[in-house]
């Protein structure tokens, strides 16, 4: 069975429309191929790809600030430097969380 | 993240009041706001506007209310409270706080660092990568919400070193872009490339065979993961 990353594409940008809230219809130019030898879908990268081009939602637990809480992640990862060259920070952390006040 | 935020706030008014008195208090802080940042913050001390979306109140025991409230991003709650007691006469005070949303990312996405530890242990000593999949979500998340317009693999590259985005390199593309929007820009296998100004409606680009339809902002790609591919005569893309 040939692996249909024109449909695994689509797919892909369907299930990120969803996870943004986009309800907008998609207007077909063309009808197109793409090369299987050149990049890869998101969801077939490789473990260490999807790290580095990954990011985390973390439930933050309440003390830590979140930046002592994102430096912990990327310490856990290993990813102590920042991206270069307009690439996104190694796995970027968004967060989510308690703080509880007296 | 300057973007909509969501929380559950708990709040303790410091005498009793009339439980119908209190939601009717709270819902007028529904729209917009004036706020000046608390002592304790980062940002210049002035009187602002913020806008709170929506609250809900989920459930009031006594002195404590419990209440759900969506709002733009830099709206304190702790002042909010306050105010609410305030305004009853009473005084309250933000008793507890939790931010279940930023933006689109919300709790159901989220993971305690007791399992992105265990991932990540799972991985490394045992060789099991299931339980970091799960956790790791892939960085096109991030510009979820934008439209987007998808090209043709021989318009990769060139992107990808800052070019323009010219109307044949298009494939596919949301509907309803107006000029000016910020628009993301993703290969036929869903890899974000860059972000740009869009110089065209979605109609436009639709209909014309010709022009620039994208001003490139941003580039996220490494120049090099899709082939340099010239301009031909025939259309950018076609397989030779």
């Amino acid at each position: 069975m040939s692996e249909d990353l024109e449909a695994k594409g689509r797919a892909f940008l369907e299930w990120l429309d969803k996870l943004g809230g986009i309800t907008r219809r998609w207007l077909v130019k063309s009808d197109d191929h793409t090369d299987p030898r050149y990049g890869r879908v998101p969801t077939d990268r490789s473990i260490e790809e999807s790290i580095r081009k990954g990011l985390i939602v973390v439930d933050k637990p309440p003390g830590p600030t979140s930046h002592e809480v994102v430096a912990w992640i990327k310490r856990m990862f290993g990813v102590e430097k920042a991206g270069h060259g307009g690439t996104l920070e190694p796995t970027p952390t968004v967060g989510v969380g308690g703080e509880t006040r007296r | 993240m300057h973007s909509v935020k969501e929380y559950v706030a708990l709040m303790e008014l410091h005498r009793d009041v009339d439980p119908d008195r209190v939601v009717e208090t709270l819902k007028m802080f529904v729209g917009k706001i004036y706020q000046r940042p608390p002592l304790r913050s980062s940002v210049k001390r002035a009187l602002r506007i913020r806008e709170i979306y929506s609250i809900d109140v989920l459930e009031i025991e006594g002195r404590h209310v419990l209440f759900k409230v969506r709002c733009q991003s830099g709206t304190y709650i702790r002042k909010l409270c306050h105010d609410v007691g305030l305004i009853l006469g009473v005084e309250a005070h933000m008793r507890e706080l939790r931010r279940i949303a930023t933006a689109h990312f919300r709790e159901e996405h989220a993971h305690t660092l007791q399992e992105v530890s265990e991932a990540l242990y799972a991985w490394r000593e045992l060789k099991y990568e299931e339980l970091l999949r799960k956790i790791l979500m892939p960085a096109e998340a991030l510009v979820a919400h934008l439209p987007k317009i998808v090209i043709k693999d021989g318009a990769v590259d060139a992107i990808a070193h800052g070019a323009q985005l010219a109307v044949p390199g298009i494939s596919r593309l949301h509907e309803g872009i107006s000029k000016g929007d910020l628009v993301a820009i993703f290969t036929l296998k869903g890899e974000l490339v860059a972000l740009g100004k869009a110089l065209m409606s979605s109609e436009e680009m639709l209909q014309s065979s010709k022009g620039i339809a994208v001003n490139v902002t941003r580039v996220f790609m490494e120049p090099g993961t899709y082939p340099r591919m010239w301009k031909r005569r025939k259309e950018v893309g076609e397989k030779s």
